[in-house]
């Protein structure tokens, strides 16, 4: 706290000064808080030798986190349909889109990775989280990486690295915050009463290796002083932009996939009360996954400066990953083998099915996608967009949420959720969500790729950019209303998560029971 | 199927399976990535490129700062629609020293990789307070606020240095001289010989209309205006480097 003081005196710029004012003030406030913090009691405050005081605050900040980011989310929507709604300069569209995108990924999916996978690794080795407070270290280390990176998004500190925006000095503290996680994560693993490393372990380890290395290569930069926030990466142009996408497409591939198929490799058996379909599948599925996955980068770079080779090895792997991204969507999708008609009864279920169908379909697309041929439509228009939030709301949201719903009742020892209506009326929301984005963004993606390069039969082209940008309204319009939905089923998720804390249980009609079925005769 | 059952000694050790994982993700990056710093023809030497002046760098950093980069592409790709609405596609020499690229992804706005010298300096401030008032259509934030902003240079030399040590072939000519040559490029009168010298094709003016001051209208004018105009597609000889 004093140093960050130090560095805010002694700031070179003033977006600096301010930003390590905020640091002074969070890390103010944290201390103050911990002091008047009653010591945990030992026993009380960790179920069954377990630690799960990361876990259960881990739990409500997933909650506020996604609140938050589909919030920014919808104002980013809004703002493209209603250029009035740009508040310059902290809030222009520049600045709220990697505030959105950074708090969707990073914010709640990462505090739902790191609360996961610490629930999942105690209970898959049946042993305690190495480290002791080493485990509150990374959970609230985190939350401040969180906390710097969106203030200084809104002050204009970037590196303007996409999905890697924060400057050199969070950076690093990131790096530090990652090393122990992988230390707490590793020595619980290797303390393990289990002989076996459960399978969603191996997904949550390699995510935490991989994210390590790419963070640490893609954001490699030269500060301009170490009392000022600017700096200038290494690499320039052609290597800088190949080596920011094999960061990039490997921050979905490890962040938003590997890490998840760890949470659906856990949670999705256990709602069912199934055993994983195939350890075979899994086994391929896993080394074929993470292998492949990190040779598709260039696949954002078709027809640029890049050399064509690089292209068309980033395409050949790209449609190559196809194949062990649907082996994961088997084996979760036919885990539910002879239990299919929880469908009906369980809408946590529902919840987790309909996110390995998103992750199937956008595994398709995105290969898809990948073809040059296509691509050269597809880039730098919405139906990029679209894809994303297909991957993003509908599979990393939906089986985060289906997560968050299996947790809460057994971190606070609740019988069940408040209400299990509720849950469903969250599924129909965000579903319906899903639904209108992708559709409108797949529309107005293609037509503006199309309008982009419509000729006339005399050779001349049909439409200027600002036309192609008018054509867009309605579909940012409708594309807003998509997201609202969805951030209206989040509402309706963090007031039944709250319920549930609270030991509140609310009257309602049981969801449908198991038909009860005739025997043949 | 005994290669599947030799995974169970992966299965209990986690070292091994956190080398393991490691060795086999590293695999695709080196292939791809390492080679590009190898190969010559990764980038091909082009006649005109030069490092940026001190004001179009401080102009790239307002770029970067406010996002720009999230709705406009600096990447003209090899297609007839692209070249004939941006221009000659854009080579990989053209941005040899930007740290970092700014290709960008999307283009809720049009290309600027060749903006330079399309607009005048008074449509790109008009343009920037008021984007509607030119452009009906358009949906872009107003940036009236960079007219009202006096450019913060005092670090320049330094931001300079910075690029000289990641590989920008600036000269302590140029780093010693920075402060001066920023000053110069956004003076009417000003004598200007020795910042053309040193950053040839460099535009200069009172970009923003305010002579009394440079601010960060100025700079972010001077960077677009620069954008695409270095190589002279005349004299280009894009056959030069086949084998």
């Amino acid at each position: 706290m004093v140093g960050a003081f130090i560095m805010s005196a002694l700031a070179v710029d003033d977006a600096f000064r301010i930003h390590m004012g905020i640091l002074t003030l969070i890390l103010g406030i944290g201390v103050v808080v911990a002091m008047r913090l009653p010591a945990p009691v030992e026993g009380v405050a960790h179920s069954a030798g377990y630690m799960d005081g990361p876990v259960r605050v881990g739990s409500i900040l997933t909650v506020f986190w996604g609140i938050i980011g589909f919030t920014v989310g919808l104002v980013a929507a809004l703002q493209l349909a209603f250029p009035e709604l740009n508040f310059g300069p902290w809030l222009n569209f520049g600045r709220i889109r990697p505030l959105h995108t950074s708090a969707v990924i990073f914010a709640f999916g990462g505090t739902a990775l790191i609360t996961t996978s610490f629930y999942v690794v105690q209970r898959t080795t049946r042993a305690r989280l190495f480290g002791g407070d080493l485990a509150w270290f990374v959970f609230w280390g985190y939350q401040l990486f969180i906390a710097l990176a969106a203030t200084g998004y809104l002050l204009g500190i970037t590196q303007s690295r996409e999905y890697a925006e924060p400057e050199w000095y969070v950076d690093l503290w990131l790096t530090v915050v990652w090393v122990a996680y992988l230390v707490v994560f590793l020595g619980t693993l290797l303390k393990r009463k289990e002989p076996h490393i459960y399978v969603a372990n191996w997904f949550y380890l390699a995510f935490i290796v991989t994210v390590a290395l790419l963070h640490v290569v893609n954001n490699l930069a030269v500060p301009v002083s170490f009392f000022g926030s600017r700096s200038y990466s290494l690499f320039s142009g052609v290597q800088d932009a190949l080596t920011q996408w094999w960061y990039g497409h490997n921050a979905v591939g490890f962040f938003l996939t590997a890490g998840f198929l760890g949470m659906m490799y856990y949670f999705l058996p256990k709602q069912a009360e199934r055993p994983v379909y195939s350890y075979r599948l899994s086994i391929i599925h896993f080394w074929a996954l993470i292998f492949l996955y990190i040779w598709a980068g260039p696949h954002h770079l078709h027809y640029t400066a890049l050399p064509d080779w690089a292209q068309t090895l980033g395409m050949v792997f790209s449609i190559m990953l196809w194949m062990p991204s649907w082996g994961g969507m088997i084996n979760g999708l036919m885990t539910l083998r002879g239990a299919w008609d929880k469908m009906r009864t369980d809408p946590i279920i529902r919840m987790m099915v309909i996110a390995v169908a998103f992750y199937g379909m956008s595994t398709f697309e995105g290969p898809v996608m990948s073809i040059k041929s296509v691509n050269a439509l597809s880039h730098y228009t919405d139906w990029t967009i679209g894809h994303v939030h297909s991957g993003a709301l509908g599979w990393v949201g939906m089986i985060s949420f289906g997560a968050i719903y299996f947790l809460v009742p057994r971190l606070w020892g609740r019988e069940r959720l408040y209400s299990l209506r509720m849950v469903n009326w969250h599924f129909w929301l965000a579903t319906l969500g899903i639904v209108v984005y992708a559709a409108v963004m797949w529309v107005s993606g293609i037509m503006q790729g199309l309008m982009w390069r419509e000729y006339d039969s005399q050779g001349f082209l049909v439409y200027s950019f600002a036309e192609s940008v008018a054509a867009m309204h309605p579909y940012y319009v409708m594309r807003a209303a998509g997201g609202l939905l969805y951030l209206a089923g989040g509402l309706v998720m963090a007031f039944n998560i709250a319920m549930t804390i609270a030991g509140r249980v609310r009257t309602e009609r049981p969801m449908p029971t198991p038909a009860q079925l005739q025997p043949a005769e | 199927m005994s290669l599947i059952e030799k995974h169970g000694i992966i299965e209990r050790n986690a070292s091994l399976l956190l080398v393991g994982s490691l060795l086999v993700v590293c695999i695709g990056g080196l292939v791809e990535i390492t080679p590009l710093f190898y190969f010559q023809n990764t980038i091909e030497k082009v006649e005109g490129m030069r490092p940026y002046s001190p004001l179009e760098l401080a102009g790239r950093d307002i770029y970067i700062r406010e996002g720009c980069y999230v709705c406009h592409s600096q990447m003209i790709r090899p297609f007839r629609d692209e070249v004939e609405r941006y221009g000659n596609y854009s080579l990989a020499a053209e941005s040899m020293y930007d740290h970092p690229f700014q290709w960008g992804s999307k283009r809720t706005g049009p290309d600027l990789a060749r903006v330079g010298g399309r607009y005048s300096n008074e449509w790109q401030v008009q343009h920037l307070t008021d984007p509607r008032s030119v452009v009906p259509e358009s949906i872009m934030p107003s940036y009236a606020f960079l007219a009202k902003a006096t450019l913060d240079y005092d670090t320049i030399g330094g931001m300079l240095q910075a690029n000289a040590t990641v590989g920008v072939p600036y000269t302590q000519d140029m780093i010693d001289n920075a402060s001066n040559d920023l000053i110069a490029q956004a003076t009417p009168d000003a004598d200007t010989s020795a910042v053309a010298d040193r950053y040839p094709k460099a535009v200069f003016g009172d970009f923003d209309g305010d002579s009394q001051r440079i601010t960060e209208m100025d700079a972010l004018v001077a960077y677009l205006q620069m954008l695409g105009t270095l190589v002279d597609f005349d004299s280009y000889d894009a056959e030069a480097n086949y084998r």
